[in-house]
């Protein structure tokens, strides 16, 4: 307990790294899967090949995805750069089945009523399908972005700055103090995303709030 | 009116990731900072891999460099040489700590070249020769962490262990545990084989004289394991080193290992005083601070510079 | 690339303890044992949850602590606490074990629970009224319906047990991730990516067998493939769609 109490500021150094790691390809992330998951829901044949697609992204182990991902971008070896992108790949991987799903869930009739009432297919998708897809699509990025959090930390293997890096500390000198600095750390950022993204999501679905059902 | 909740959580989507920013800035800022630090700057940045000793002494040439009025800052932790090396020849670093004997062979690896000499100087040769035009090295320190073939005193007492070559008659019952390289390497199991006649029964791959293979030594899943020599378990637990009479492991001096636009009369002052005050000795207690004791390769580190008026 | 289908066409790569069928018997024998693990205590949990709709807020909770707890962190915590008291392999093994099912329960879990949550209450109701006492509702009914949410929740968890034990590697289980870590130590980026490929493989294998399982097991009834209800109310509003001439 004193180490962690005696190394405040490093763990809240390596949080605001862990931060910045996981939630930017947890956004991106999600703005790509919506152009994809709505490709596959849209089209019915598309459905099987683009989510299974996207889904086999998820298989590719991080660590090997971390390393190679230089040779696929050009960057350096130690860029930041190459964890946000495998990052943003994995949280593709698992919204687009989530975003065609989401919309799916959007009942036939409202659909029906808003191209009656003239609405073309991208109003409709962003006024209407969207804000009724959030609750699912909420749920689904909840689950990213914890995923990516815990994901993050295997970069430190790679020697990527992050809470991992406790991990590592901690192992290679027998220490179990960092380690558990670092899993507490990990969990409270989790929650802190889980959190923000519950909000957000009840901020979008003031009808929800009213009590009133579709 | 449908707009407002769908602007407010954007905004507040914004607002997180600008917060953020503060942190992201710095994860992109010393990339950005290392494309200009070919000689235009003076930061440096100092790299070291992902264990204690070689952490402790990234933190010691960190605070070496900064006391010249250079400034570096230290990027720990790198897990591998395959991470690190490409990052020193990108410009994502400087300045690492190395070992001669490893770097040569990593290098003489791509070459092809046949390496021969094995004690300090004749090695530190072939790397000069080895290195790409964009590394150099520094004068190499008298300290020095070598490859050893360790067992438990055990072991040692059981078949009567002095030296390797003493492994020949039992070998074939025991197990050996070490890194993914030493299959290949000549400095692994052909090694043994060649020099020594010693053909283990079995071996196991564990890490690079690490925790991993420390403990299949002590819960005895290996007999025998690969561990370097300043590693404070050995020690600790009461572990034998055996000896290497015929030299197959080859002299591992630390050494700085630096990119040749980086250098400067000041950063090669910096680094040289270091070398000249490290030894196994002081190496090695420094290293058991850290691992055994805890403390922070940072305060490790500004003790030792203090000490010998390097900061 | 070409080096990449240069290693996994090498046929010493195929022999040997070494080689990839034991690495691959090796890894696919730590995911079944997990998931497997897993599901033995996530799915009774789970449908007791879903039937009595007791401990749901713990339930939903828990899973979602335990999704956020990082697997390397868990896999050195485990390795270093355990280590000291297990010889030989076993000290690697259970760790490793322990990791990925506290990776596999929460995926399972929620399927276990949300399955039966949805189960309509209509044919609850019809068993009910049927005679049945609530134990036959659960078997009969509630766990039938429930199969597809349920075993959604198994193929996500296999996935990501696939995907994770990978890691093991690190503190020196053997599985597939040993050629992305010694392909690591020795350079040799042909045998990291052919690992990496032949973990995708694998994930797909499994999730295709596990995919014609759920045909077989789950009834057709619910998968609304036979000409049901909902497919006479799909052809009508076609039917009239294409009437108002839209």
């Amino acid at each position: 307990m004193d180490w962690i109490l005696d190394h405040l500021d490093d763990i809240e150094y390596l949080t605001r790294q862990h931060a910045w790691l996981s939630a930017v390809p947890t956004v991106l992330g999600l703005l790509l899967a919506i152009p994809l998951g709505w490709v596959a829901r849209r089209y019915r044949f598309l459905y099987a090949p683009v989510v299974v697609g996207t889904g086999l992204l998820y298989t590719i182990p991080s660590l090997a995805l971390f390393i190679l991902m230089p040779l696929f971008l050009g960057t350096r070896i130690l860029d930041a750069t190459n964890v946000v992108v495998a990052m943003t790949i994995y949280t593709v991987a698992l919204m687009t089945r989530t975003v065609a799903d989401g919309l799916g869930s959007v009942p036939d009739s409202v659909t029906a009523s808003a191209t009656a009432m003239g609405f073309g297919p991208l109003r409709r998708l962003f006024t209407v399908e969207l804000p009724l897809a959030v609750p699912v699509i909420a749920a689904g990025l909840r689950v990213a972005a914890v995923s990516n959090v815990s994901i993050v930390s295997v970069a430190a293997l790679i020697g990527v700055p992050q809470l991992g890096s406790l991990f590592t500390d901690g192992f290679v000198r027998d220490f179990l103090d960092p380690i558990v600095a670092g899993l507490i750390a990990c969990v409270l950022l989790a929650l802190v995303f889980d959190l923000v993204i519950v909000l957000v999501a009840r901020l979008l679905t003031p009808w929800q709030r009213a009590g009133a059902s579709v | 009116m449908k707009r407002t909740p769908l602007l407010a959580s954007l905004a507040v989507v914004a607002v997180m990731a600008l917060a953020g920013c503060g942190g992201g800035d710095e994860a992109l800022d010393t990339d950005n900072d290392s494309d200009s630090g070919s000689g235009d700057s003076q930061e440096i940045v100092v790299g070291s891999a992902n264990f204690p000793e070689n952490i402790l002494l990234g933190e010691i040439y960190t605070g070496a460099l900064d006391g010249a009025g250079l400034e570096a800052t230290h990027r720990a932790n790198i897990g591998s040489r395959e991470a690190y090396l490409p990052g020193m020849l990108d410009g994502s670093l400087q300045v690492f700590p190395e070992y001669t004997g490893v770097l040569r062979d990593y290098f003489a690896l791509e070459s092809g070249d046949k390496m021969t000499a094995s004690d300090s100087e004749g090695v530190y040769a072939e790397l000069q020769e080895q290195l790409p035009p964009e590394l150099e090295v520094l004068p190499f320190s008298e300290a020095e962490d070598k490859d050893a073939v360790v067992v438990t005193s055990e072991t040692a007492e059981e078949y009567d262990l002095q030296s390797i070559g003493d492994l020949a008659p039992v070998a074939g019952d025991l197990t050996l545990g070490g890194p993914p390289e030493w299959k290949e390497r000549q400095t692994g199991l052909p090694g043994l084989e060649d020099v020594y006649g010693v053909v283990f029964g079995k071996y196991v791959v564990k890490d690079a004289g690490g925790p991993l293979t420390l403990d299949a030594l002590l819960n005895d899943e290996i007999q025998a394991g690969n561990l370097f020599s300043t590693n404070p378990s050995i020690a600790a637990e009461d572990l034998v080193v055996l000896d290497d009479p015929d030299s197959l492991f080859a002299a591992q001096n630390v050494v700085p290992l630096v990119a040749a636009d980086s250098m400067s009369p000041e950063l090669e002052d910096a680094l040289n005083g270091v070398s000249e005050a490290l030894n196994t000795d002081n190496l090695s207690d420094m290293v058991t601070r850290v691992v055994i004791d805890k403390e922070d390769p940072e305060d490790v580190a500004e003790d030792f510079l203090t000490e010998n008026n390097l900061n | 690339m070409n080096e990449v289908l240069a290693w996994l066409t090498d046929p010493a790569n195929w022999q040997g303890p070494d080689g990839i069928p034991v690495r691959t018997w090796q890894h696919l024998m730590y995911s079944l044992v997990s998931v497997g693990i897993a599901a033995a205590i996530a799915i009774p949990v789970g449908l007791w949850i879903g039937h009595t709709g007791h401990g749901r807020f713990l339930a939903v909770n828990l899973a979602g602590a335990l999704r956020a707890v990082p697997s390397l962190g868990l896999l050195f915590t485990a390795f270093m606490v355990l280590g000291p008291y297990l010889n030989g392999e076993v000290s690697v093994f259970v760790p490793t074990i322990i990791v990925l099912v506290v990776l596999a329960v929460p995926p399972v879990l929620a399927g276990a629970y949300a399955g039966v949550e949805q189960v309509e209450t209509a044919a609850r109701d019809a068993a009910r009224g049927m005679g049945m006492r609530a134990t036959e509702v659960l078997w009969r009914v509630e766990v039938p319906c429930a199969l597809p949410l349920i075993f959604s929740g198994i193929r996500s968890a296999a996935l990501q047990v696939i995907a994770t034990a990978t890691l093991a590697a690190t503190v020196g289980l053997g599985g597939l991730g040993r050629y992305l870590v010694d392909g690591l130590a020795v350079r040799d980026y042909a045998q990291m990516a052919g690992g990496a490929i032949l973990v995708a493989l694998l994930a797909l294998i499994v999730d295709f067998v596990a995919a014609t399982l759920q045909r077989v097991v789950v009834s057709p009834g619910l998968t609304g493939k036979t000409a049901g209800r909902k497919n006479a109310l799909r052809r009508i509003q076609r039917t009239t769609l294409r009437a108002s001439g839209s």
